[in-house]
């Protein structure tokens, strides 16, 4: 159990977002995950070890450490990553529930159903309207949240995103006001650095998600209010078609040649 | 043989889960297992490295660890999502046996894999109310060892061979607490879970029951 559980769980999300969605989903994974696990644990591992102040006073060390990380960085982006990626999940649920309903009135034999068998359900790809918009809109509001959360916490733990090289440390049982040094200070500097840079990447992102998905709610709506009697097949092939170029530019190969072969 | 095993195991089970069934697996998954891999596990990798007291008596630092930490906060939060996620295992081996019966008599026994009815019904109650069980067994143990969830900076150790009462000094102390809150919540929304599929499911199934009894009785 790993970030390639998760990695597994939120590609099936995938299907379901929109393009902005899938670009935020790509820079989560590389420059946020990949970079946690690959550079920055490494960064981050020997930092209590490394922590040394300048005094043999025993205990001393262990408390000024505490005094200064009540919570290390690392741990701290491990949780925004989790937090902020499980609105993926309210997404997630809701396609699982339409597709569990539709297979429910297949297996009925309800002849509203247009599916021809249960493959098709499962590989069908829901558009983002009625009440999974909302829910997907929630999503978004919510990671948007979780990420201004965590930014603010972190400017507020650590007195913004430096990391100082020396620090001065009283807390008792030291016997005066000793000097601590931190372990690597700049590279620890330059990966903060990065990381509120991606995460700010990633606000604005769902950003402009948010405002591309309220933009397409309104223009549906006027359409809908300008032209009553829109002939709905014509409006669905349109759509269907972008849809199924979407699925071929963002599935796997295999999926292509099947794509092409039928 | 890793935390991928009970990944696997539990998305087995899922398939005949409710829907808050799946929600707790979810839970399990992301806020338990996910969070415990990649954040808390660090945390207490050096601890006994870490754990330092006010003395240069050999010995002493080992007994005093021993002493304050019986089992370690991370091998009880271990064996708490072991335990939990275990009673799952009793609706698989009920729907391998259910999949072999169906096999041998060459029919198919029950509606359909979504609907868990009669025996089915039963051992996923049973393994409900275990997890229930177990979550809070966890909880108390926890809150017994180390006298509520606070994890403090420095304990006082006069066991032999310290000469004297000695300052010793834990390492972390206020991110581990941080982290045994998250745990403690995320246990109590697992409990909470639980308990609203219980009743839930005992709810649905009374009433299917009572009306089929009423419409018997009508004819």
């Amino acid at each position: 159990m790993d970030w390639g559980a998760l990695h597994t769980i939120l590609g099936g999300v995938n299907k379901h977002s929109t393009s902005i969605g899938k670009i935020w989903l790509t820079v989560l994974f590389i420059f946020r995950i990949m970079i946690l696990v690959v550079a920055a644990e490494r960064v981050w591992g020997d930092e209590q070890d490394d922590f040394v102040c300048n005094t043999l006073q025993p205990g001393c060390k262990n408390v000024c450490y505490d005094h200064f990380f009540p919570i290390s960085h690392i741990r701290l982006w491990a949780l925004q990553l989790i937090f902020v990626s499980t609105p993926a999940l309210l997404v997630a649920m809701h396609v699982a529930y339409r597709r569990h309903e539709k297979k429910r009135q297949f297996r009925k034999g309800d002849q509203k159903c247009e599916y021809k068998d249960i493959e098709e359900i499962r590989k069908q790809r829901f558009r983002i309207e009625g009440s999974l918009w909302w829910t997907y809109t929630s999503s978004i509001f919510f990671r948007l949240v979780f990420e201004a959360v965590f930014m603010y916490a972190f400017y507020f733990m650590y007195d913004g995103f430096r990391m100082p090289r020396l620090m001065k440390c009283n807390a008792w049982p030291c016997p005066n006001t000793v000097d601590c040094f931190v372990s690597r200070p700049t590279e620890k500097t330059v990966f903060t650095i990065f990381m509120i840079a991606v995460s700010s990447i990633c606000i604005l992102l769902n950003v402009a998600e948010l405002c591309y998905l309220l933009t397409k709610f309104f223009l549906r709506r006027s359409k809908k209010a300008g032209n009553p009697k829109h002939h709905p097949n014509h409006e669905n092939k349109e759509e269907t078609k972008q849809n199924e170029m979407n699925e071929l530019i963002s599935d796997s190969c295999q999926n292509t040649v099947i794509g092409f072969s039928s | 043989m890793s935390w991928g095993f009970l990944r696997d195991l539990l998305s087995g089970v899922n398939k005949y889960s409710t829907g808050i069934g799946r929600i707790w697996v979810a839970v399990v998954f992301i806020f338990r297992l996910l969070v415990y891999v990649a954040a808390a596990e660090n945390i207490w990798k050096y601890e006994h490295d870490e754990f330092e007291c006010n003395i240069k008596q050999p010995g002493c630092e080992n007994v005093c660890f021993d002493h304050f930490f019986p089992v370690s906060h991370i091998r009880l939060w271990a064996l708490q999502l072991i335990m939990v996620s275990t009673p799952s295992l009793l609706v698989v081996f009920h729907v391998a046996y259910r999949e072999n019966q169906e096999k041998h008599h060459n029919q198919k026994l029950y509606k359909s894999p979504g609907e868990i009815d009669g025996g089915l019904l039963c051992t996923y109650l049973i393994s409900l109310i275990l997890k229930t069980g177990f979550e809070i067994v966890f909880l108390v143990l926890f809150y017994k060892l180390y006298n509520g969830f606070k994890v403090p900076h420095l304990v006082k150790c006069d066991i032999r061979p310290c000469p004297n009462t000695v300052d010793c000094y834990i390492s972390k102390p206020t991110e581990k607490m941080i982290f045994l809150y998250f745990l403690v919540g995320t246990s109590c929304l697992c409990i909470v879970l639980n308990l609203i599929e219980l009743s839930y499911l005992i709810f649905k199934y009374s009433i299917k029951c009572y009306l089929e009894r009423y419409t018997k009785k009508c004819q």
